[in-house]
């Protein structure tokens, strides 16, 4: 429950910007069918920021590939056929999986379930929230709403960032932004920043 | 408009794939280490460069406005453990303060 709540909050905040920049029904729709904040603030940023659609997917999509580590870790736990491995591995959320895992490399899949389906209902209620509300501001930056972008993405940077080589990582891409945004066109200086993972990770530790 | 139905098309297919992929097709079997060494990786550089695009970008320039001091109390709290909530909700206050004071 708790996570939910968090989760309703800042979905709220997703559809109050995601309002003027796609309209009212676009981010429910997102919201119902990608349910991933990371992905969705990463893409609407880029389209916000005047960047164009296949720079936004592509930015999402690196920011989700977590997924794919988080899934090579989940496999061995789920069981039974392909339909319900996939089912469970659908319900893969940053919160849930990591409150899922047992140790020793094992997870509790309905655990998982269980904690991600309060974060689905809270996002997709919150977002609508943030739609209806959206609607009824005028200038966003009267209230503050601009400085939702940045606050969210050092949030989930604080949650992302637990080791050396990830803090170096995010220096990299931090420094790749500053010097490419005046340079190239919206959304490539985000997109630059995969250069800063693929140079650390080379790096022996 | 249709960028806009591409893109979230896109997002809901490649993120079930990226879900999908370690537990259908990989079926527990590790990826090569240089391929995961990356992918866990990629987030921090991603997140970062948006925490900069997002605080100073304006177009193809950067500025220093209200959004910085949002930031920067996003930055503060989240150091001191405050909840979530309350790291959203008074960056925008900070910066609606100081959007309504500086001029």
């Amino acid at each position: 429950m708790p996570f939910g709540i968090a989760v309703f909050a800042i979905a709220i905040s997703f559809g109050v910007l995601a309002r003027p920049v796609m309209g009212p029904v676009a981010p429910i729709v997102m919201s119902i069918v990608v349910f991933s904040g990371a992905a969705q603030f990463g893409a609407l940023a880029v389209l916000h920021a005047g960047g164009g659609t296949a720079a936004a997917i592509a930015a999402a999509l690196l920011l989700n590939a977590r997924y794919l580590a988080m899934g090579v870790a989940l496999a061995p736990s789920l069981h039974g056929r392909a339909l319900s491995r996939a089912a469970f591995a659908m319900t893969t959320v940053d919160a849930s999986w990591a409150a899922a895992s047992t140790g020793g490399g094992r997870f509790d899949p309905w655990f998982m379930v269980g904690a991600s389906i309060p974060q689905y209902a809270g996002w997709v209620l919150g977002t609508i929230t943030g739609v209806l509300i959206g609607g009824t501001l005028g200038n966003p930056n009267d209230y503050g709403l601009n400085a939702l972008f940045p606050a969210f993405f050092i949030a989930l940077l604080f949650e992302e960032v637990h080791d050396r080589r990830r803090a170096a990582a995010a220096l990299g891409g931090a420094a790749i932004a500053l010097l490419l945004t005046p340079l190239v066109p919206a959304g490539l200086p985000i997109l630059a920043a995969t250069a800063a993972a693929v140079v650390i990770a080379r790096v022996r530790a | 408009m249709t960028g806009i139905w591409i893109t979230i098309a896109a997002l809901a297919l490649g993120t079930a794939a990226l879900k999908l992929l370690g537990p259908l097709l990989l079926g527990g079997r590790a990826l090569p280490d240089g391929v995961m060494g990356v992918v866990g990786l990629l987030a921090s550089a991603l997140l970062a460069a948006l925490v900069i695009v997002e605080t100073f970008g304006q177009g193809r320039s950067l500025t220093l406005d209200d959004r910085a001091l949002g930031a920067l109390f996003a930055t503060a709290a989240l150091s001191r453990k405050a909840p979530l909530t309350v790291v959203v909700v008074g960056a925008a206050a900070v910066a609606a303060l100081a959007h309504a004071i500086l001029p």
